[in-house]
């Protein structure tokens, strides 16, 4: 898979303060690709500096292999974490306004509206003016603003901030769908969840550096730690956590399970495998309990950023 | 430039929009038009009402004649009264004051033993109308007391009436001058409350963006200097027109007052003058008539008419970016007090020394230097151009200005690339000093 955007060693000084340090990542096309990092460690910077709000002092970055230049606007939509529209400006000529800035034409920017009004059932607010909308519809409008030139590139700064869980969602099926009609989206947010569920590549960056990126997949792989939680239900739990403990290094858990029984968390060790652990576990009564303990986003996000501080 | 042109147009359409342009557009000329008419209603009344003045002449130097009485103030003689019994009258009835002029040996010491007793401090033309009288009358005594004719003093008042003429043998006279005050101070007077009103205007807008947090979906489609140019064009269309429509209305409206109530105002100024004044000026004025349209149209006319389009750009370009980047240096308008001050300075000063100096002598020294300062060049030149500037002090002005224009501008939008995406706490004149060093 080709790359939609690479970012080449971008530098970004602030008078003697650094925001971005030699970064380089790769998107690949039709990704969801979360830029994820503490708060101050550079994603805003680096955010505008893709949607040239502002120009890095080095580096490069490269669209759809061309280099970023004025007219790539058109193919790059952003909703910045603080959202905004003109409070006094009516919906529907502020989204014809912010959609012909991006290059639309009057015509198709009003018919491509309609379809997302419709989508959105929100054709009645047309001619309310923003101030008269709540906080999550005037998001919804927003929304439809980001996307509704088409971008190649999708840039979602915190997008489910000020959305309940159903409208969350909603935004949510809406963004992998742009995802498989071809769009690839940066998705930057602190919510970890929503990153396991969406994104399918992922960077850190902490501290003005980029110190993690890749596949999530690979990554959960590379931070995983063999450990698997254990559920049986057995008379003689002492006898065989005793047992345990001379071939796998056992952790305490504190875990659910349905039943009473014994809860352990196992990590492998001594070149054992799983199938080693689990057969053993058979003969000593009902195996209830058997999943590997996968490091969430955001155990990885929190071991990163410790590791590298 | 099509993003340009949909900035203005949004620009000017939320401008014109907005409730308070309307209101302001067709309000504000009916309030003048109120005030004026407050005003002067107020000044005749103030003059109906008669004041009574009393006089106590121990001297015996004064006549009746003296003491002839106006529309507005009218003399008794109270001399046989005695000044004690007077003042005591004047307080307990309805009397303005008392003049009392005792008996002195020397005209001198008359001259300031003079008083003059009232319950409030009396008005200064009154003072001076009695002074006036008072000087006459001893002025007369004195050139007697010299031996010379009254008669021969009056017969050897002259007035005379220099001629200006120029180079060429165009002449003018000072009525025409006045004319030239007259266009230079509203052209300069205007510029001043346009740069004013629609420079505050692009400041809010400016705000407007940054606190509604818009700002950052706009720089992610146009570059922030076009933004900030279409503002400043979008919020001028908008001024223009205003005005625009405020010069249709006053000419609507001196001509509806002219058609209904031409006789009154005729009288109305007829009130201050007698009739043979009022002849007088009647003849001088047809006299001076055609000698007036004659001199308009010899004014460079359609030089000024540019030179105004010019300056009237020009100062409000320079200024309007400056207050751009003040609003885009703070989050909310209470802030913007402390970077106000520097731009309304010499946009102040501009006035007043064009209101003191280029009225006085429009090519003296002063005028001159401050028709160069670019600052205050929109202003002063505008006042000077009447006159009429030699075409070399244009350019410099000119040059001048179009120069500081690009520097501001690149400066402003320096600080406003920066400032529109900063929040939180009010920058200092150091921080912007670093905002304008940003690279990128």
């Amino acid at each position: 898979m080709s790359n939609l955007l690479e970012i080449n060693n971008v530098v970004k000084r602030y008078g003697d303060y650094t925001a971005l340090n030699n970064v380089s990542m790769h998107i690949p096309k039709g990704s969801v690709f979360g830029l994820l990092g503490p708060n101050g460690a550079g994603k805003t910077s680096l955010i505008r500096i893709i949607n040239q709000i502002t120009m890095p002092d080095a580096g490069e970055i490269i669209l759809d292999g061309e280099k970023l230049a004025p007219h790539h606007i058109e193919h790059i939509g952003y909703l910045p974490e603080e959202r905004g529209l003109y409070k006094s400006m009516k919906v529907g000529e502020q989204a014809l306004y912010l959609a012909q800035l991006k290059g639309l034409s009057k015509s198709e920017a009003k018919k491509r509206l309609k379809y997302w009004f419709d989508k959105f059932d929100i054709g009645a607010w047309w001619n309310k003016k923003i101030e008269e909308l709540s906080k999550g519809m005037a998001q919804k409008v927003q929304f439809i603003v980001t996307v509704l030139h088409q971008p190649k590139l999708l840039i979602f700064d915190e997008p489910f901030s000020g959305f309940d869980p159903i409208n969350a969602q909603l935004i949510a099926k809406e963004i992998l769908q742009l995802r498989d009609e071809g769009a690839t989206i940066i998705f930057s947010t602190h919510r970890m969840e929503s990153v396991e569920e969406m994104c399918d590549y992922i960077a850190l960056i902490n501290k003005s550096n980029k110190i993690l990126d890749g596949k999530l997949e690979d990554i959960k792989k590379e931070f995983r730690t063999h450990t698997f939680q254990v559920g049986l239900a057995t008379s003689n739990s002492k006898e065989v956590e005793d047992k345990l403990k001379q071939n796998f290094e056992v952790l305490p858990a504190d875990f659910k399970l349905l039943n009473n029984g014994l809860k352990l968390n196992v990590k492998l060790t001594n070149g054992n495998s799983a199938n080693d652990l689990l057969s053993y576990l058979t003969t000593q009564g009902e195996v209830q309990h058997f999943v590997e303990l996968v490091p969430s986003a955001n155990d990885i996000f929190i071991q990163a950023v410790n590791k590298n501080s | 430039m099509k993003r340009l042109r949909l900035i203005i147009e949004r620009e000017f359409i939320a401008k014109v929009r907005n409730k308070s342009f309307i209101v302001m557009t067709f309000l504000s000329p009916l309030l003048m038009i109120g005030m004026g008419a407050l005003v002067f209603f107020l000044m005749k009344k103030n003059d109906e009402k008669v004041k009574k003045i009393v006089y106590v002449d121990e001297s015996g130097m004064f006549s009746k004649e003296v003491f002839s009485d106006s529309k507005t103030v009218k003399y008794q003689d109270f001399t046989a009264l005695g000044i004690e019994d007077s003042k005591k009258k004047v307080e307990e009835g309805d009397y303005y004051g008392a003049l009392y002029i005792p008996k002195q040996d020397s005209l001198e010491i008359l001259a300031k033993s003079i008083e003059f007793f009232s319950k409030d401090s009396p008005s200064m033309s009154i003072m001076e109308g009695l002074e006036d009288k008072i000087d006459k009358v001893l002025r007369h005594e004195k050139l007697t007391s010299f031996g010379i004719d009254i008669a021969h003093i009056e017969e050897s008042k002259i007035a005379s009436e220099i001629k200006m003429l120029n180079f060429s043998g165009e002449k003018s006279s000072k009525l025409i001058n006045g004319l030239k005050i007259g266009v230079g101070a509203i052209a300069g007077y205007l510029l001043m409350m346009f740069v004013m009103i629609y420079g505050t205007s692009v400041m809010r807008s400016v705000i407007e963006e940054k606190t509604s947090r818009i700002i950052e979906v706009i720089v992610s489609s146009v570059k922030p200097f076009q933004l900030m140019l279409g503002k400043i064009i979008g919020n001028a269309s908008a001024g223009l027109l205003q005005f625009f429509i405020w010069g249709v209305l006053f000419l609507v409206f001196s001509f509806i007052a002219s058609s209904f109530f031409g006789v009154d105002m005729m009288d109305m100024q007829s009130a201050k003058v007698s009739p043979e004044q009022m002849e007088a000026i009647q003849q001088t004025a047809t006299e001076k008539g055609e000698m007036i349209v004659q001199e308009i149209f010899r004014l460079p006319l359609v030089k000024m008419f540019f030179l105004f389009i010019f300056y009237f750009l020009g100062g409000y370009m320079l200024y309007s970016s400056l207050f751009a980047a003040v609003g885009a240096a703070v989050d909310n308008e209470t802030d913007t007090q402390q970077f106000m001050m520097p731009i309304m300075l010499p946009l102040i000063l501009a006035v007043y020394v064009g209101f003191a100096t280029v009225i006085n002598d429009p090519h003296g020294p002063v005028s001159v230097i401050f028709s160069y300062i670019p600052f205050t060049s929109p202003i002063v030149m505008l006042m000077r151009i009447p006159f009429g500037v030699a075409w070399w002090e244009i350019a410099i002005s000119m040059l001048l200005l179009i120069l500081t224009f690009m520097v501001i501008v690149w400066i402003a939008a320096k600080i406003y690339r920066v400032g529109i995406l900063m929040y939180g706490k009010k920058p200092t004149y150091k921080d912007l000093w670093k905002w304008i060093r940003y690279s990128g």
